[in-house]
C-alpha cells in the first residue's frame, strides 16, 4: 500500500503552475465579484477596487509562493477553491455592507473587518506552512492538543471573558476581540483523535467481546478518546451550541469508522444520534421549535420562522441565475452576513452560482478524502480524513439547513460568511491539509533496491580461481 | 446604469465562475495519474552521480550508527560505509545479538542530505520513537531507533 504510487508506474507532479493558473481565476472571481458589487449597487466601478485588488492579490501570491517554497508537492486545486470562495465572500459581505450603510444600519464594516482576519488567516497559513515541515510532529501532541482542545472550549465559560451572544455562549472577548474558541477547538481534537486512533486502532478493531453485531473494544482501549468526545460533547450541549455538537459527533464517529473499518460503528452511531435527536426533541423546547419551523415554516411566518422564510423568499425570487448582484433585497434576512449568506448569494447570483459554490466545497472535501488515500502514514491519512469530515459536515449542516433540507442550526459557511475565528481556523485547517498532501506526494525517497538474492546468491557462485 | 449591461456583467460573472469550477476539474483530472516515471528511473540503476565520489559531510552531520541500548550497546559502524544492514546476519553491518532481531532487520540509507532507515520486513517491526514505520523514514541526530531490545542512534 505503501508504494502504491510508485507500483503504478508514476510519481505526482509538483503542478504548481497548475496552481498559478487556478490562482489568477480564484482572483477575477473575487476581485471580480467585487468590481460587480460596485456596479450593480452604486452603478460605478469602486474607487479602491486597484488598491483592494491589489491587497488581495498581495495575500494570495504569498500564500502561493510559500507553498513554492516549502511545500512543492502540494496538492495545486486546494488553496485556488480557498481563494476563490474568500473572493466571493468579502465581494457578497461588501454588498451586504453598502446596503446596511444605505438603511443607517449600525454594522456595516463587515468586509473591512473580514479582509483583516483573512490577512491574519493567510500569515497564519504561512507561518503553519513554514514552523511544521512534517505533519507527522503532530503526534506528539495528542493529549496536549485533546486537552488543549477542552480548554478551548470550556473558556467562555469563565467569568471574566466569556459572552453570550444570541443565545449562545460560544465567544470569549479578549482585548475588545470576540473570538469563538470551539473552532480551533475542532482542529485541536482533530489531531488528538488522528494520534489517538492511529495507536490504538487494532486493539479497538479486533480486542473486545462481541454484542449482537458488532465488536464492542475493550473499555481501556476506548475509554480515554470516549472521555474527550464526551467531555467536549457535554460542553457544547451545555453552551446551547447544536451545529457544533453535531459537527463534532460527526467527526468522531467518522474518524473512528475509518480507523477501526467497522461499519458497525456507523450503525451505533446512527442510533446514538436518533436516540439523542428523539430524547433533545421531547426533552429540549428549543429543539421541538425548530422542528416546526422546519416542517410548517409558514405557519409561522412573520414570528419564529421570519429568517429562514425570508431567505427561502429570496432564494425562490433569486431563481436560476439571480436578480444580479446589488439588484435583490438580502438585508431583509437577519444575519444574511454569516449564517445565511448562502440565501444572498442564492438571490443575487442565482443557483447556478449556489452549486458552483457547493461544488467547490465538494471538490476541497474530494482533495482532503483524495489526501488521505494516498498518504504514506496512518496519522496523516486520519487527519486528513479529519479535516475532509469537518468540511463535509459544517457545509451538509450549515447549507442543508438554509436551503430548508434539514433543521436549522446555527454555524459558519466556511470561508464564505463573516466571522474572524472561522476563517482564521479554515486557513490553518488549510494549511495542515497541503502539508500532509507535499509529503503524501511526494516521490518517496529513491533508496537502493535491497538485494535479497546477494546475499543467498554468494553460496552457489562459481568463483574464478587463478 | 442599463438594464442589458447589469445582466451582462451579472452573466460575465456566473460564466467567470463556472470557468473557475471547471478549470480546478480539469486540473484535478490530469492530476489524476501524475506523471510517469521515465524508465531510467524505475529500472532501479541508480543515477551515476550517486556512485561518485562520497560528498564531504557537512559539519553538524552525523558520522556513525551507535548502539546506545541493548546487549551489544557500545558497537558503531561508520556512515560512510552506507547502506548499513542492521540484523542478527553475518553479513550485517551492525550485528546485534537479540532475539527479537531478525536476520535482515533493517537498514540505514542516505538519500540526497537525509538519512533513512527502512525496515526490511522484519518479523517484530522498527520503531522511530513510538511509532512503527512502514516505509523508510527520516532519521536525524539523536532520533532513537528500536529494533528487538536494541536503540540505536546516529551520533556525530
Amino acid at each position: 500500500m505503501s508504494q502504491t504510487g510508485t507500483l503504478m508506474g508514476f510519481v505526482h507532479r509538483r503542478r504548481r503552475g497548475a496552481e498559478l493558473f487556478l490562482l489568477v481565476l480564484a482572483l477575477a472571481v473575487g476581485i471580480g465579484a467585487y468590481a460587480a458589487v460596485g456596479l450593480g449597487v452604486e452603478g460605478v466601478v469602486p474607487a479602491d477596487l486597484v488598491g483592494y485588488g491589489g491587497w488581495l492579490t498581495g495575500l494570495i501570491v504569498a500564500a502561493h509562493v510559500t507553498v513554492r517554497l516549502v511545500a512543492p508537492y502540494a496538492d495545486p486545486v486546494l488553496l485556488p477553491l480557498v481563494a476563490a470562495l474568500n473572493g466571493l465572500g468579502l465581494a457578497v459581505l461588501r454588498r451586504l455592507d453598502l446596503t446596511y450603510e444605505a438603511n443607517g444600519v449600525a454594522q456595516h464594516t463587515f468586509a473591512r473587518q473580514q479582509l483583516t482576519w483573512m490577512t491574519l488567516g493567510v500569515i497564519l497559513f504561512i507561518a503553519a506552512l513554514f514552523l511544521l515541515r512534517d505533519h507527522r510532529a503532530l503526534q506528539r501532541f495528542t493529549y496536549t492538543s485533546g486537552l488543549a482542545g477542552i480548554a478551548l472550549l470550556i473558556l467562555p465559560f469563565l467569568p471574566g471573558i466569556g459572552r453570550n451572544i444570541n443565545g449562545a455562549r460560544i465567544w470569549i472577548n479578549v482585548a475588545g476581540f470576540s473570538f469563538q474558541p470551539g473552532e480551533v477547538a475542532k482542529v485541536m481534537l482533530v489531531i488528538a483523535f488522528a494520534g489517538y486512533l492511529v495507536l490504538h486502532r487494532d486493539a479497538l478493531a479486533l480486542a473486545g467481546r462481541r454484542v449482537v453485531f458488532i465488536d464492542l473494544p475493550r473499555g481501556r482501549d476506548l475509554g480515554p478518546i470516549l472521555a474527550m468526545f464526551g467531555v467536549s460533547m457535554m460542553v457544547l450541549v451545555l453552551q446551547n451550541d447544536l451545529g457544533s455538537s453535531l459537527l463534532f459527533f460527526g467527526l468522531f464517529l467518522a474518524m473512528l469508522y475509518v480507523a477501526t473499518e467497522r461499519p458497525g460503528w456507523l450503525v451505533v452511531g446512527g442510533l446514538m444520534f436518533g436516540g439523542g435527536a428523539l430524547a433533545a426533541y421531547t426533552f429540549v423546547g428549543n429543539v421541538q421549535r425548530r422542528f416546526d419551523i422546519w416542517l410548517h415554516p409558514m405557519n409561522y411566518y412573520p414570528g419564529t420562522s421570519y429568517q429562514p422564510v425570508e431567505a427561502m423568499f429570496g432564494m425562490g425570487w433569486g431563481g436560476l441565475i439571480g436578480r444580479g448582484l446589488g439588484d435583490g433585497f438580502p438585508e431583509r434576512v437577519p444575519f444574511a452576513y454569516s449564517d445565511f449568506i448562502l440565501s444572498t448569494i442564492g438571490e443575487e447570483l442565482g443557483l447556478t452560482a449556489v452549486m458552483a459554490i457547493v461544488l467547490c466545497y465538494g471538490l476541497i472535501v474530494e482533495r482532503a478524502l483524495r489526501i488521505a488515500l494516498i498518504s504514506r502514514d496512518g496519522f496523516g491519512k486520519l487527519m486528513a480524513v479529519g479535516l475532509g469530515a469537518i468540511f463535509a459536515l459544517q457545509v451538509f449542516v450549515v447549507v442543508g439547513g438554509v436551503t430548508g433540507l434539514i433543521p436549522l442550526t446555527g454555524l459558519t459557511t466556511p470561508f464564505l460568511s463573516y466571522g474572524g475565528s472561522s476563517l482564521v481556523a479554515n486557513w490553518v485547517v488549510i494549511a495542515l491539509l497541503l502539508r500532509i498532501s507535499d509529503q503524501a506526494r511526494r516521490p518517496a525517497p529513491r533508496l537502493d533496491p535491497v538485494d535479497d538474492q546477494a546475499a543467498d546468491s554468494e553460496s552457489t557462485q562459481v568463483v574464478k580461481l587463478r | 446604469m442599463s438594464e442589458l449591461t447589469l445582466f451582462l456583467i451579472r452573466m460575465a460573472f456566473l460564466a467567470i465562475l463556472w470557468i473557475f469550477v471547471l478549470s480546478a476539474i480539469s486540473v484535478i483530472r490530469s492530476d489524476m495519474f501524475g506523471a510517469r516515471v521515465p524508465e531510467t528511473a524505475r529500472g532501479g540503476a541508480p543515477a551515476p552521480e550517486r556512485r561518485g565520489k562520497p560528498k564531504k559531510p557537512r559539519r553538524g552531520s552525523p558520522t556513525h550508527l551507535l548502539v546506545v541500548e541493548g546487549d551489544g550497546a557500545g558497537t558503531r559502524a561508520e556512515l560512510a560505509d552506507a547502506p548499513l544492514l542492521i540484523g542478527r546476519g553475518s553479513d550485517a553491518a551492525i550485528k546485534l545479538d537479540d532475539d527479537y532481531v531478525s536476520t535482515r532487520h533493517a537498514r540505514v540509507v542516505a538519500s540526497g542530505d537525509e538519512w533513512f532507515v527502512e525496515d526490511l520486513g522484519s518479523t517484530n517491526g522498527t520503531y522511530v520513537g513510538p511509532v512503527r514505520i512502514t516505509q523508510p523514514t527520516t532519521i536525524g541526530l539523536g532520533v532513537q531507533v528500536r529494533v528487538g531490545k536494541t536503540i540505536l542512534e546516529l551520533r556525530k
